[in-house]
């Protein structure tokens, strides 16, 4: 087994392994220091960060569903500059490869925190959240549409020299035209899928469970829509894909690979086991080593439509 | 460090058709948990339900001068809740602790007062050792609805605390709610230092607070918000804190808490 090549790249990034943590799910990373070794995760996605602090929506931000969860947290952060501040230093100091996630309401924010993070120590990637269903500003009107996603990427990419990935929302008809147009931007990768517009109300009350009426569906009971979805995007663009959608166990993180995922995020399964990423790691190697696989990025996109009908998909 | 258990269910005692103590062979955790600490929990290994559940550490059990394991003190009242009532002895159960900020402690002459609503008793067992040990002297005041759902006075007793008990049905002890005798005691209470422990629901926790306050006394609340990870990940249990500019922010009860000072928080 230990033989196995697990180094992932992401455009001019490498990563030690394919995994991951995912946006929202992970704090900003030094949280989980204590359970975790942060150097032997693939990268730390951060929460959410805009220009400024945010205080996010009032409580009840989840629920639990079956198999899943909805979410509103309202994108609560520290802001860039604290980030900068307080917290990379000691995500330096720990080792980890750390990707910023970053949202903003108009395109000038988008850029100006591209512009602040290339300038940092220890930011290797650019996560670009046009995809938060929870709240207007959170670029979700970009990632709606195929010219603001164009457009937002194309603006980032001329200010910065690191990677970027913008991170694509479900919650459109079509999520490989915007996979597409991400590509023809210039993005470096794409990840997808962010959380599914979803609702649940309390009978007895007549009340929505979240205090903002919606939120975003995550958790198992999302997967197989996100790995259709990843599927679809192998299809249409080059650029490497980072699946994520449920994932809970090194079958889940096989299966969006062999669709087409270069990397997967592991985001609710975290909150059920902060020490599921050695759990997945081992369980990739014993994959690997049963298919005489020895470079899990010779796995990526081998999925084997030859014996099935196909015709339900377009292009 | 936080560990990961997968702790075999010892015994499992019904103390009414909804409230149970489930003992649980986590002796990690037993070991390091210090008094306001919890654990997140998950019975069954599906995704009904997926995430944890926090619990306070009810008691650290000893056996022969060893630390074997935890209790928790549980109310049926969902998923979680059902499944720990109807474990049986070897199950196993997920837990993963000790997690959060422990209550501070007080020493003589200043005296504790723990103030329990319910299930809210939940940390008190392992405070009141911590606090006995220490030569503090300790007081229980304990609400339920009735009678029947007052439990472990002889456990409490027998360590030499004080009890003031209140019921809303008048079964048992004052009749209304328990900052009934906490506010009787506090009048009578004169100059005396003393630490105003508070577990239970939130109106409990406010009214507790804002008696405590009215007497000039220090408050420390343990608050039970919807919680998804319990290690600062997911910021959905948040609970707003007051700034020091006279707004306010929301802090993660997690990390944050459970425990804060009363004075500190803004209740909704």
């Amino acid at each position: 087994m230990s033989g196995i090549d697990l180094t992932t790249r992401i455009g001019s990034l490498e990563l030690r392994n394919p995994l991951m943590a995912a946006s929202g799910c992970f704090g900003y990373g030094v949280e989980y220091a204590d359970a975790v070794d942060l150097t032997t995760i693939g990268a730390v996605v951060s929460k959410g960060l805009f220009l400024k602090e945010r205080s996010g929506h009032p409580p009840q931000r989840i629920v639990e569903t079956p198999s899943g969860m909805l979410n509103a947290i309202g994108l609560q952060g520290i802001g860039v500059h604290r980030y900068i501040k307080e917290k990379l230093p000691e995500l330096r100091r720990l080792g980890a490869t750390n990707v910023i996630n970053i949202c903003g309401s108009t395109l000038d924010e988008y850029v100006e925190l591209a512009r602040i993070l290339s300038d940092a120590e220890g930011v290797h990637a650019l996560e670009i959240n046009i995809s938060c269903p929870n709240i207007k500003e959170g670029g979700i009107t970009f990632g709606c549409s195929l010219h603001g996603t164009f457009d937002v990427v194309s603006a980032i990419k001329k200010v910065t020299h690191l990677p970027v990935i913008p991170k694509l929302t479900p919650n459109v008809t079509d999520v490989a035209s915007i996979a597409k147009s991400a590509e023809d931007a210039g993005a470096d990768a794409v990840s997808l899928v962010n959380t599914f517009l979803a609702m649940a109300i309390d009978v007895e009350t007549r009340r929505p469970k979240l205090s903002n009426i919606v939120g975003g569906l995550s958790g198992p009971a999302i997967r197989p829509i996100a790995v259709r979805m990843v599927y679809e995007c192998r299809r249409a663009i080059k650029i490497p894909i980072i699946g994520m959608g449920g994932i809970a166990n090194a079958t889940d993180v096989l299966e969006f690979m062999i669709a087409g995922a270069t990397a997967v995020q592991v985001g609710t399964a975290n909150f059920v086991d902060p020490f599921i990423w050695s759990k997945l790691l081992d369980g990739m190697r014993d994959y690997l080593t049963r298919h005489s696989i020895a470079r899990i990025a010779d796995l990526v996109g081998t999925v084997d439509t030859s014996t099935r009908e196909k015709q339900w998909i377009s292009s | 460090m936080p560990v990961d258990v997968e702790a075999r269910v010892i015994r499992n005692t019904r103390l009414s058709s909804d409230y149970n103590v489930i003992e649980l062979a986590a002796p990690e955790i037993a070991d390091a948990t210090a008094p306001g600490q919890f654990v997140m929990v998950k019975p069954g290994r599906g995704g009904d339900p997926l995430l944890r559940r926090p619990f306070s550490v009810f008691e650290v059990v000893r056996e022969h001068g060893r630390v074997t394991g935890i209790t928790l003190l549980s109310k049926r009242v969902g998923i979680t809740t059902s499944m720990l009532f109807d474990a049986v002895e070897g199950d196993t159960i997920s837990c993963l602790g000790p997690l959060g900020k422990p209550f501070e402690l007080v020493d003589p002459p200043a005296e504790a007062w723990m103030v329990a609503g319910g299930v809210g008793l939940a940390p008190f067992a392992t405070l009141a050792e911590a606090l006995v040990a220490r030569g503090t002297k300790t007081t229980l005041f304990y609400g339920a609805r009735s009678g029947k759902e007052l439990f472990y006075l002889d456990w409490f007793a027998s360590r030499g605390i004080e009890l003031k008990l209140a019921t809303e049905d008048g079964t048992h002890g004052d009749k209304g709610r328990i900052t009934v005798p906490l506010e009787r005691e506090l009048q009578r209470a004169g100059s005396a230092e003393v630490m105003v422990y508070a577990c239970g629901p939130e109106p409990m926790l406010e009214a507790v607070a804002h008696v405590a306050e009215k007497y000039g006394r220090p408050s420390q609340v343990s608050v039970e918000r919807v919680m998804g990870c319990g290690m600062g990940g997911c910021y959905s249990c948040v609970i707003p804190v007051k700034d020091s500019g006279g707004g306010q922010h929301y802090v993660r009860s997690c990390i944050g808490g459970p425990v804060f000072k009363g004075a500190d928080l803004v209740w909704d």
